[in-house]
């Protein structure tokens, strides 16, 4: 696509140097390039890390959150946010354990699972409707949302406890494939990530959201139905967060009100730090697997080495801070730089 | 295509400065983690055979009553030469016990004590552990039974809800509305005494007049504590007495009806610590609460993963084990040991007791 050749060569080798950095120095390639070397790092400083036990307990606990980035990097990319997943998964698994409490006798688990997802797909519906049709701001919707979900997964569960889920279904989903370590359960989830990155990258619906995050005025001009695309995300995003919920449900064979609660910064954090712009417009798939597997990878390493919630937490945060504020420094002083630049060649500041 | 064109070149740089920004940070933030852990593993990795690593799992960190449960498990594996550690979360939850649970499994550790955040959530993890050579003993606030060796119980369920429920019957005359503030709405050990309570309510003809109009819930945080007992007053004008088996909720109750005008009025009792009470009982705010000594539990499952571990006792009905200053404490029904009774503390007693 790009080929912006700065080499004044010819055109040959400038095209080839192109893709070559596309491949080895792009922005997908960077966040491997980290993941890598995050990996490296904990093997080294960190005792008991290397081994195949880290790779089932590290991605066995990045499913839900890799589960949830996917919609929301959809969702950043576009300019909104969507803060109340954490609470929908939880009202989702509040409402399979007492689906799961009151029936289980004569009750199929499978449909007890559609209702949960369409649960989960009328909460992004409620998000969808008072973002698109009613036109409010989605921070201070899915802020409200985020309280009201977890409050209506309090009323549905109260103070109880849901514990006796099958044992095939929480073993399957805590099962592991053998030597590598890996969960099974990845297997499902890499699926919904392929699709995601199909959908996002190579149709002309996952390219009309970039438009849609850089103007929303602009996009609507050239034909893109704003309001239907947002829509559209908001439900899908309900839809992953009620999957994650149940996932939550089977893997700590517990359902009850605070389930996955506080999910969501972790969520948006490995969005952000997996290169989506908090402005919306620009990233991908692959950096947001990076950056989702960069939070786990930093969280155990750290809680392997027996430090306490409270630096986790405060390296949580600074991650995400940094991930923030690092591109708006760096476009700062590129911007400062052109302008140098620029006049120094029209000639008003004499060359040093 | 003018857009993407965009999207593609702009990020790149950025990303660099990222890649390099996040680089340093982590190796920074790892060469603190080596350090916190290479003293754990230079010492484990040493032990001599009779010695053993203990690993505490408490609800959540930075909890003034935990912190005295776990002082006295500290003092008991220093005396008796054990590689004592803690790991948990800063917030009650289940699913981030899970994780550090994991990592111990990892260390093979030799004995994981915990207070379960729901009796369920921390099973399949602790049943990993156990299959990885670990004991499991639950303290405080149990798991299921299946899933652990041994239960430190501070004190006999009932005996607590007859406490409360005696002091609290005893300040309101035995008749009026009263109410309870508890820890979060799954804790296992407040649902336990709540419900002997709500049994010694219904059953005792003398408290026939009293009635508990609802259970709150502070989640063991101060100010949510301490605005779900301003709700409660508001919400029940006639509330005679709150009775709050948290420490976090009864200092935060307590805080809130000393600079409130139900001080005096609206009795408080629960189970406290001392020093968090101590002004309350002194400017008249709460006449009694209750509590045991929190460091004797510790203790107790510090000698108890001794025993566990030397093979002497398997955590079954009837095994006896010597659990230092302690005495000798045998394990009771359901494998669960009982450290002592419920202590009760007053103006007359209280400056007898520090912690």
């Amino acid at each position: 696509m790009s080929e912006q050749a700065t080499a004044p060569v010819s055109a040959a080798p400038a095209k080839l140097r192109s893709r070559g950095r596309r491949v080895w120095l792009g922005r997908n390639a960077n966040m491997i390039y980290a993941v890598v070397l995050v990996v490296i790092l904990a093997s080294i400083f960190v005792p008991f890390f290397f081994s195949v036990t880290t790779v089932n307990f590290l991605l066995i606990d990045a499913v839900p959150i890799l589960l949830m980035a996917m919609p929301m990097a959809l969702i950043i990319i576009t300019g909104e946010i969507d803060l109340s997943v954490a609470s929908t998964a939880g009202l989702s698994a509040a409402v399979l354990g007492v689906l799961w409490e009151n029936s289980h006798a004569h009750g199929n688990i499978w449909v007890m699972f559609v209702i949960c997802v369409i649960v989960g797909a009328a909460c992004g519906a409620f998000n969808g409707f008072l973002i698109t049709v009613v036109g409010l701001p989605s921070l201070a919707v899915t802020i409200g949302t985020l309280a009201l979900f977890r409050g209506l997964a309090l009323v549905v569960i109260g103070d109880d406890a849901v514990a006796d889920f099958p044992t095939d279904a929480t073993t399957f989903v805590t099962s592991t494939v053998p030597v590598i370590g890996v969960p099974v359960f990845m297997v499902f989830v890499l699926v919904v990530v392929a699709i995601f990155a199909v959908v996002l990258h190579f149709t002309p619906f996952g390219r009309a959201l970039y438009a849609l995050g850089f103007s929303k005025e602009a996009a609507s001009f050239v034909g893109i139905r704003v309001g239907r695309s947002k829509f559209t995300l908001f439900v899908i995003s309900g839809v992953i967060s009620s999957i994650a919920g149940i996932f939550w449900v089977l893997r700590y064979s517990s359902a009850q009100s605070d389930s996955v609660q506080g999910l969501e910064l972790s969520v948006v954090a490995a969005v952000v730090l997996g290169g989506v712009s908090i402005f919306g417009g620009s990233g991908g798939i692959v950096g947001v697997v990076g950056g989702v597997l960069i939070i786990r990878t930093v969280n155990y390493s750290l809680e392997l080495g027996g430090l306490p919630d409270t630096v986790l937490t405060i390296v949580t945060g600074g991650l995400l801070v940094i991930s923030v504020v690092a591109p708006s420094v760096s476009a700062r002083i590129r911007l400062a730089r052109d302008r140098r630049r620029a006049l120094v060649h029209s000639g008003e500041i004499a060359k040093p | 295509m003018k857009l993407s064109h965009i999207t593609e070149a702009r990020p790149l740089r950025r990303s660099q400065r990222v890649l390099a920004f996040s680089a340093a940070a982590t190796a920074v933030v790892f060469a603190l983690a080596g350090c916190a852990s290479s003293g754990a593993s230079s010492t484990s990795t040493s032990a001599a055979k009779k010695s053993f690593s203990i690993a505490f799992v408490p609800k959540q960190l930075n909890n003034p009553y935990t912190n005295v449960e776990l002082s006295g498990g500290q003092k008991a594996a220093a005396a008796l030469g054990d590689k004592y550690s803690v790991v948990g979360p800063n917030t009650a939850s289940a699913s981030s016990q899970v994780s550090y649970i994991n990592t111990l499994t990892q260390k093979h550790i030799d004995v994981i004590a915990i207070a379960a955040n729901d009796p369920n959530a921390v099973c399949s993890a602790l049943n990993q552990a156990k299959a990885g050579g670990a004991k499991i003993i639950t303290f405080d606030s149990d798991t299921d039974a299946s899933c652990r060796s041994l239960f430190i119980n501070q004190v006999n369920t009932q005996s607590v809800a007859d406490v409360e429920i005696k002091q609290t019957a005893e300040q309101i005359g035995d008749q009026g509305q009263i109410a309870i503030l508890s820890a979060t709405a799954n804790a296992t050990n407040q649902n336990a005494w709540i419900a002997d309570m709500k049994k010694d309510l219904a059953t005792n003809p003398k408290y026939a007049k009293i009635q508990l109009v609802t259970t709150v819930y502070g989640n063991d945080d101060d100010t949510t504590s301490f605005q779900v007992a301003q709700g409660l007053l508001q919400s029940y004008p006639n509330l005679k007495a709150i009775i709050s088996p948290t420490t976090v909720g009864i200092a935060a109750t307590a805080r809130y009806l000393s600079t409130s005008s139900y001080k005096g009025k609206v009795v408080l009792t629960g189970l406290g610590l001392p020093n968090q009470m101590r002004q309350y009982v002194k400017d008249g705010t709460v006449k009694e609460f209750a509590l045991w000594d929190p460091a004797k539990i510790g203790q107790a499952a510090v000698y108890a993963a001794k025993a566990l571990e030397a093979g002497t006792i398997t955590g079954k009905t009837g095994d006896k084990f010597s659990a230092g200053s302690l005495g000798t404490l045998t394990v009771g029904p359901d494998n669960t040991v009982i450290v002592g009774g419920p202590t009760e503390f007053n103006a007359a007693n209280i400056d007898q007791y520090n912690f």
